[in-house]
């Protein structure tokens, strides 16, 4: 067993940590499998990964309801299928295939499901911050009970429109949760050589929104920390902010070979920190589960994701005729 | 029918954007200053008294927030109409008219659309120099997945307006400061609805054809009345729609006309009247009798002083110089 941190003082049952091991792990599998297929051309263009960063999306939608909205990045295959779509319909929109959740039209950065609550997906950094927080308007407009989590990265957080979407989202106390994915690095760009202040999780204090930093590597904190924070939400009080601490091991793209870091510290991270590691070692530790039946687990995602695969390298392109559909609605 | 009231162009479209309120509680207004301030332009005036500040909302001094906040509603179903106090500052906004509003639909494989209205005056007011003086009809025409109109007349300004807020697509409203004050006779309910993608004949006529919109349709026919003096009968196409163009209207004209003049106050480079030209030249060549002539703004900034604000603006007399040319006459 390697010496992974003791999660936080936060306690799940078995069942719940079995479940997120099984989340996380989908998730990991996935993303380890685009990779290899964008390695291979199946994938082309820009191929932004979740691997290490699990424990934030598995953590928030353990802590929200189904139907509360969540928006975000380029970087969003995970929240996809975090969010309900089926992972043969993003890694179809990976490759480019009719059957993507978005034909074949959006691709890697673009992913949409309206029923799943899944709004994007967005190209433009900090863009979805904005939208999100519109969504955020139209469930209060609607009076219904939902929030909107809307992530950005730590570079996200320097535009604009993040800070001029904060002081509506207080002013009108909008039911937004902000989530900074703090993964360290902006691209190429640390938080150190970014940020004047590097606490970002004061970021929203100027205008009234309270913020929390949480160790995002820690599946069962992120839980916690947004369950208080959802509540606060939810209670009418306006927005809340978290700063999630995490690390991204792959570089910020698949043309990114992240000579910005060392090896040492990405592989300090993969060794002392790892959010599917510490449940592992808590399910083994603490509830008596079999690392064999942990494999036989990811023995089963594995198999699932030769499939998602197999359907997205088999599936058709986009019809022709597709070029020109979609472009406005009736 | 319902029976014709004569009110000035900024009445139009308040009684249009409370007519589209009433009906549908999915449509709200939002802006700066178009609530408790009755709109910088008043076309907003009694709209809060009447719907309350939840749906006419006075926002921040900060276009590219709100306008992301407001599309991000729009893709859950609102319908919102957002005014930019001018088209200038909507600049501020465009990354979000058009990476997010124009765009998203085509992206989601048609899962998400944007129905939206951004609404504003737009072009040269009255001594306000280059920031404040802009005509957009090119830039946002330019672009798949939106809708232009650039109305002239009162009617037109209530009946499209009420036709974009009915429509499923994003629709960019350019109204003209200078019309606000300028009386029509407008009709009420259904009965003003002006179909989008439908040109008008501002003045029938045989000997060449104008096209313009907006406040160069006003040009347009104070030229035609000159030209009416010298013996020439102009006839006048007011565009009403820039997107969806309405081809087929200029193509008629101009089989019946041989000769064509586009008028428009944007600058020539890349605007409207050199995409008009090519398409009459591409779909009609045979029906010109002469090449084909632009009236447009200067190629500067707008200047404030008078003499140079009335030379860098295209002019009535312009527009008869170059009908003359058409129809080789000196």
């Amino acid at each position: 067993m390697t010496a992974v941190t003791k999660l936080s003082n936060h306690r799940a049952s078995k069942e719940e940590l079995l479940n997120y091991y099984e989340q996380m792990l989908l998730l990991r599998r996935f993303e380890e499998r685009a990779a290899q297929l964008y390695t291979q051309g199946q994938i082309a263009g820009f191929c932004h990964l979740y691997i290490g960063q699990e424990a934030v999306l598995t953590g928030i939608k353990a802590a929200t309801k189904p139907e509360d909205d969540q928006i975000t990045s380029y970087r969003c295959h995970a929240h996809a299928i975090a969010c309900g779509v089926e992972p043969e319909a993003v890694m179809a929109e990976l490759t480019g295939r009719e059957t993507g959740v978005s034909k074949g039209k959006g691709g890697s950065m673009h992913m949409f499901d309206p029923e799943k609550h899944f709004w994007g997906g967005h190209g433009i950094v900090g863009a979805q911050i904005s939208l999100g927080t519109g969504i955020a308007f139209a469930n209060k407009y609607r009076g219904d009970d939902t929030i909107c989590v809307a992530y950005m990265g730590d570079g996200a957080l320097h535009q604009g429109q993040v800070y001029e979407s904060f002081n509506m989202a207080k002013l009108w106390d909008l039911p937004v949760l902000y989530i900074i994915e703090n993964n360290e690095y902006a691209m190429g760009t640390s938080v150190q050589r970014s940020a004047g202040n590097v606490e970002l999780y004061k970021r929203g204090e100027s205008f009234g929104i309270p913020g929390k930093q949480v160790d995002g590597m820690d599946i069962l904190a992120v839980k916690a920390a947004v369950e208080e924070a959802a509540d606060y939400i939810r209670s009418g009080k306006g927005p809340y902010l978290l700063e999630m601490k995490t690390y991204r091991y792959r570089g910020h793209s698949m043309s990114d070979p992240a000579t910005y870091r060392s090896k040492e510290e990405v592989q300090n991270m993969k060794e002392h920190r790892d959010p599917i590691q510490q449940v592992t070692n808590m399910l083994v530790e603490e509830h008596a589960v079999k690392e064999e039946d942990l494999k036989a687990i990811d023995s089963e995602i594995k198999k699932r994701i030769k499939e998602v695969a197999e359907h997205a390298t088999t599936s058709a392109l986009p019809n022709e005729s597709e070029l020109y559909t979609d472009i406005m609605p009736e | 029918m319902t029976e014709l009231r004569t009110v000035p162009t900024r009445d139009a479209i308040r009684d249009g954007m409370a007519e589209e309120m009433r009906r549908d509680e999915n449509v709200f207004l939002m802006g700066e200053e178009v609530a408790d301030y009755q709109g910088a332009y008043k076309c907003s005036r009694d709209l809060v008294q009447e719907f309350g500040a939840k749906r006419v909302i006075d926002t921040p001094i900060t276009e590219h927030g709100f306008a992301g906040i407001a599309v991000g509603a729009a893709m859950t179903g609102l319908r919102p109409i957002v005014e930019f106090m001018t088209w200038n500052f909507g600049m501020q906004a465009i990354d979000q008219i058009i990476n997010s509003a124009a765009k998203t639909y085509y992206m989601s494989g048609g899962l998400v659309s944007c129905p939206i209205v951004f609404r504003g005056p737009n072009g040269a007011a009255a001594r306000v120099a280059a920031q404040h003086s802009q005509e957009y009809s090119s830039w946002y025409a330019h672009v798949p997945g939106l809708k232009v109109v650039s109305p002239a007349t009162a009617a037109d300004a209530k009946g499209l307006l009420k036709a974009a807020v009915r429509d499923n697509a994003p629709v960019i409203v350019l109204e003209n400061e200078l019309l606000y004050g300028v009386e029509g006779d407008v009709a009420d309910g259904d009965d003003a609805i002006v179909e989008i993608g439908k040109a008008r004949i501002a003045r029938t006529g045989s000997d060449v054809t104008i096209v313009a919109h907006s406040m160069m349709v006003i040009k347009a026919l104070e030229a035609a009345k000159t030209l009416e003096a010298e013996g020439i009968d102009a006839e006048v196409i007011d565009l009403r729609t820039i997107r969806p163009l309405d081809e087929q209207a200029i193509l008629n004209s101009v089989a019946k006309t041989n000769r064509l003049v586009i008028a428009e106050e944007g600058w020539a480079f890349a605007g409207l009247g050199a995409e008009i030209g090519q398409m009459v030249m591409e779909r009609s060549f045979d029906d010109l009798d002469a090449p084909v002539e632009r009236v447009t703004g200067k190629d500067v900034p707008l200047p404030y002083a008078e003499n140079l604000e009335q030379l860098a603006l295209p002019q009535p007399a312009e527009i008869v110089e170059a009908v003359k040319k058409t129809l080789y006459k000196d």
